[in-house]
């Protein structure tokens, strides 16, 4: 019997060990995908979460990112630095599978990580990057922690969600005062993770010191597979504002629910970080349902000649124009102008670059970007509606296409 | 809480729990006579709504069309299944066939995300808004459908299980294997055919689902949990358990969910499953083991 | 039990210990981190699924309420990470000790069991996303501090020690109760309830005994996982993700065996890997692959990859045994 464990244990040992050994020698686990470019000069690595529970948004920044690459090296490059060397990694909607691109990028010699995505992605993800004083500049993730930590390497170009809170609470105010104050009563229906969460919290302290009554505010699980439940607690209350914050199929299934109930807030459908609210595709999908929906989320300056043409160029291939896609277009074209003042792929010196960046060739209405503790301080929603069969922006008034129509209708 | 919402919470419950009870059907089963967890269920539920959705699109097929298209079609799939992939390369072990569905739940996940990306698809049909009045709520039609086609679709099961040749050898392998073999019941191809029959259960939920929900490859992970739960409720392996089962965690979650909030009211599905099963350890209508 | 009993596993962990000092590369230390981390979650599930034929389906409930009690005590209690860890360990443990105290008594077992292991996991989920002391649905940001003192590091080869050392306490463990008479009795449990209780064993406490034991195992993955990824919420904590792994890990390494996990663990994730490599940038593709390998790998090697050695052994056994020498 002893005999027979012992070599049935050291076959064992030699097969452990011999994985291992596989595993690191035949560099199976070392090199990341790399996109070859003529004369390819530096390396930038692109992190989104294209498989697992996140995947649509993942896709979508990969898409934006991409699409600005195409247009830089076109152009000739990085001026003065070369061509951009795209290095993809899947975060696969984990903050493990994250963690291991970036190593993997950074062992692929990238001067510069953008994207993550989800927010508890992002935390790790920046975190592995500021080990190795790799700068990261983060596409969407709202939590206000990631730039909370003291990192020196990570950059959000785009607001987090205590801006977004108090952004939305002062044009709710604005919206409401402008037509004579119709609305007191709230009631807020949100996912239940990090960003409906968060988002929650905030309205729930703001809202009252700013006039408003909150009825109830419904947490809900992403993935909710029905609403009824909760519509009817809407119907019961009868709110004259619904604020919901979650992601897009939650946010349909909730609209088409309300549609289907007949259940029509008396004021306003306004949502925060809605996931569907300023979509196009909801709005082409749903028209009925999508009718006067608010919304105060990422969205593009639409004066921006640029941005229309990414538009145009991002419809032409058959996709939506979503805000993973310019908002990763836009850290993109802000992480080239970066590297080329740096003048090399030098991380410390991008680092600074970002620092220091003033840049406003992108395509968002934050004017030149200025960060401070790694917040684009420029960074802010805007107000939308949907009117007709189109997104019009509502606030800031420097760029509305047209004047809310609040209180909204009662067909 | 006022009647005026408790009333309709009840009412919604109950036709959400025919979809549990429908997606179940296949699941019980599948156990009760092979004595396996199938982790592919969810998967194939969303493979079903692919199906479903490309033949709207396409051919313009309406759901409950394409319903008997796919019903057969997924059968015969389940069959393919088991007979040449699950069976053969798991020789009967239950981890290892825990190991060949897990695995196969990640292919058709994975294929569905790599052929059609992770957009979400929706059908909207004229009557995927329709609402029947009824006792002062608003009734969705598809929903009353889907509760109309779980009771049929667990009566044909019941019906074909008790009264047909098939159906009592399904019986017969499921009750004592060995002695079955020895009466010369082909045991691969019952165990086939009786994946097939849980295949095609998933795709009729799918096309009961589809008008009210939608599709993406993730979908099906959202009724796994749900399924396994009513299954074991009703008893695995019993036809009106999964049922009745279906109907209950239906109705659990629709009043917790009120009571407690959506978030916190999934609790009550798990907790009263936890305590059916100290109380009932073979579940409400089980065999006891 | 003689100490030659725990020589391989002495040789194994010596040799594993040495690979920072010859592998430098992040990338690699990092994979070979979590896949310790799959081990040890793989062992604790191991003795009892393995072990004591008690399939599991919700160890995520210890390996979440171990990493959950380890971020609180450390953000909100300001504890000094290392008596949080021991508390975490504990506290698996004890939510172990719970579950198996309710659910062994009432008989259930086999599928049932597993699945109510799930219902308990997915409990302890919906509580934690909504509870304020786990931090609801934001979760738990643990601050970054790296010191031997608050157990992180900044170098990954001493996560890749500290975590060895972790997943060499689980062997010992695991082969002290496999050599032992507790041991024998969980076995005997596995093999046939009604036996063992006819022999003199009683199987609700042996159970109890593996259910805790095993948790505990599981538990210090969580407080781990912590330590190394700084973030913790309610779907990372209690989500399936890490039942099924733990699980997988188990069954594709061997279950009922010492090193079971370990290669397990590190097929699972060189796997992994590998079909990224493969497969490039498709979304979804590399996981297509991975599946169809999984199931290659089950049909190849169906006791698991322990059994491949088995069967190496028996294969070469044939010629020598004399009875019909030539090939049979």
């Amino acid at each position: 019997m002893p005999n027979n464990s012992k070599r049935f244990t050291r076959r064992k040992f030699l097969q452990s060990t011999a994985l291992t050994a596989i595993a690191s020698a035949s560099g199976v686990i070392v090199s990341p995908t790399v996109l070859r470019a003529q004369g390819a000069a530096v390396k930038i690595g692109f992190l989104q979460p294209v498989s697992g529970a996140l995947a649509y948004s993942g896709q979508q920044g990969r898409l934006g990112a991409s699409i600005a690459v195409e247009e830089i090296n076109a152009a000739g490059g990085i001026k003065g630095v070369g061509k951009i060397e795209a290095v993809l990694g899947d975060a696969q909607s984990t903050p493990d599978g994250g963690n291991a691109e970036v190593e993997k990028m950074n062992s692929a010699g990238v001067c510069a990580i953008v994207g993550g995505y989800g927010s508890s992605i992002c935390l790790a993800t920046s975190q592995t990057a500021a080990r190795y004083d790799l700068p990261y500049l983060v596409d969407v993730g709202v939590t206000d922690a990631i730039v909370t930590r003291g990192l020196k390497n990570t950059f959000r170009f785009g607001p987090g969600f205590g801006v977004i809170a108090k952004t939305a609470l002062a044009n709710l105010v604005a919206i409401n005062d402008a037509a004579g104050k119709p609305a007191r009563t709230v009631m807020i229906v949100h996912e239940d993770s990090a960003f409906g969460s968060g988002l929650a919290k905030l309205l729930n302290e703001q809202l009252p010191l700013n006039g408003f009554q909150i009825l109830e505010t419904i947490p809900h699980p992403t993935p909710t597979r029905d609403f009824n439940n909760v519509v009817l607690k809407i119907k019961a209350a009868d709110p004259d504002i619904v604020i919901p914050a979650n992601y897009y199929n939650e946010y349909v299934l909730l609209a088409r629910t309300m549609q289907q109930q007949q259940v029509r807030p008396k004021a306003a459908i306004y949502s925060v970080l809605g996931g569907a609210a300023s979509s196009y595709k909801f709005v082409k999908e749903f028209p009925q349902a999508a009718q006067f929906i608010m919304d105060c989320n990422h969205w593009f300056d639409p004066r921006n000649a640029k941005a229309l043409a990414l538009k145009s160029k991002v419809e032409a291939q058959g996709q939506f124009f979503t805000y993973e896609v310019y908002l990763n277009y836009s850290c993109t074209l802000l992480l080239a102008e970066a590297v080329e003042r740096a003048k090399s792929s030098d991380r410390a010196a991008i680092v600074d670059a970002l620092s220091s960046s003033t840049f406003a060739g992108h395509v968002m209405p934050y004017g030149p970007t200025k960060f401070v503790n790694g917040q684009n301080q420029g960074a802010v929603p805007t107000n939308t509606q949907v009117i007709g069969n189109d997104i019009q922006v509502i606030l800031p008034e420097a760029f509305a296409s047209a004047k809310a129509v609040y209180p909204m209708p009662r067909t | 809480m006022q009647l005026s919402i408790l009333f309709p919470a009840v009412v919604n419950g109950i036709l959400n729990g025919a979809l549990y009870a429908l997606i179940a059907l296949g699941l019980t089963l599948v156990y009760g006579v092979l004595h396996i967890i199938n982790f592919a269920h969810g998967t194939l539920l969303t493979a079903a709504l692919f199906a479903a959705f490309f033949l709207y699109r396409s051919l313009g097929l309406d759901p409950y069309v394409a319903l008997l298209l796919l019903t057969p079609a997924f059968f015969l799939i389940g069959y393919a299944l088991q007979r040449f992939v699950i069976g053969p390369v798991s020789r009967g072990s239950d981890s290892n066939i825990l190991l060949v569905t897990l695995g196969l739940a990640v292919i058709i996940e994975n294929g569905l995300l790599f052929a059609f990306r992770g957009d979400t698809r929706t059908v909207d049909l004229p009557y995927s808004f329709a609402v029947v009045p009824f006792a002062g709520m608003f009734v969705s039609v598809p929903r009353l459908v889907g509760f109309a086609g779980a009771v049929v679709v667990a009566l044909l099961l019941w019906l074909l299980l008790t009264l047909t040749d098939t159906g009592k050898a399904i019986r017969a392998v499921a009750k004592e294997k060995l002695g079955a073999q020895l009466s010369g019941i082909d045991v691969a191809h019952i165990y086939a055919l009786t994946f097939g029959l849980g295949t095609a259960c998933v795709a009729v939920a799918a096309c009961l689902l589809i008008p009210t929900y939608y599709v993406n490859p993730h979908v099906g992970n959202a009724f796994v949990l749900i399924a396994f739960t009513t299954v074991v409720l009703g008893g695995m392996g019993s036809i009106p358990g999964a049922l009745i089962g279906g109907l209950f965690v239906g109705l659990v979650e629709s009043v917790c969910g009120l009571y407690l909030g959506e978030s916190l009211g999934q609790i009550g599905i798990f907790t009263m499953f936890i305590l059916v099963l100290l109380f009932r350890p073979s579940g409400l209508l089980g065999a006891r083991a | 039990m003689k100490w030659r009993a725990f020589l391989p596993i002495l040789v194994v962990v010596a040799v594993l210990a040495c690979v920072p000092l010859v592998v430098h590369s992040d990338v690699v230390l990092n994979f070979l981190v979590t896949a310790l981390l799959l081990t040890l979650a793989g062992q604790g599930w191991n003795i009892l699924g393995g072990y004591g034929g008690q399939y599991s389906f919700g160890h995520a409930a210890f390996f979440g309420t171990g990493a959950y009690a380890t971020a609180i005590l450390q953000t909100r209690y300001g504890f000094n990470a290392w008596p949080a860890f021991a508390v975490g360990v504990a506290a698996g443990a004890g939510i172990g000790v719970a579950i198996g105290a309710l659910t062994f008594p009432s008989g259930l077992r086999g599928s049932y069991f597993a699945l109510v292991t799930l219902a308990f996991a997915e409990v302890l989920r919906i509580l934690a996303s909504v509870a304020p002391v786990t931090g609801a649905g934001v979760g738990i940001l643990v601050k970054l501090d790296p010191g031997i003192h608050a157990l992180q590091f900044s170098s990954r080869a001493a996560f890749y020690w500290f975590a060895l050392a972790l997943v060499a306490a689980a062997l010992v463990v695991t082969r002290l109760i496999e050599g032992s008479r507790f041991g024998a009795w969980l076995v005997a449990v596995r093999e046939g309830e009604a036996a063992a209780q006819a022999l003199g064993v009683d199987p609700t406490r042996v159970k109890l005994a593996a259910m805790t034991v095993s948790a505990a195992l599981t538990a210090a993955a969580g407080c781990f996982y912590v330590q190394y990824f700084l973030f913790i919420d309610a779907p990372i904590a209690y989500g399936p993700w890490i039942s099924v792994e733990a699980l997988l890990a188990s069954i594709i390494g061997g279950v009922g065996s010492v090193f079971g996990p370990l290669l397990g663990a590190l097929m699972v994730k060189t796997l992994g890997e590998a079909a990224k490599l493969v497969t490039g940038d498709a979304p979804g593709l590399d996981l297509m692959l991975y599946g169809i390998v999984l199931i290659l790998v089950v049909w190849i090697a169906p006791r698991g990859v322990a059994g491949i050695g088995e069967r190496c052994r028996a294969w070469l056994a044939r010629g020598s045994l004399g009875a019909g020498g030539t090939a049979a």
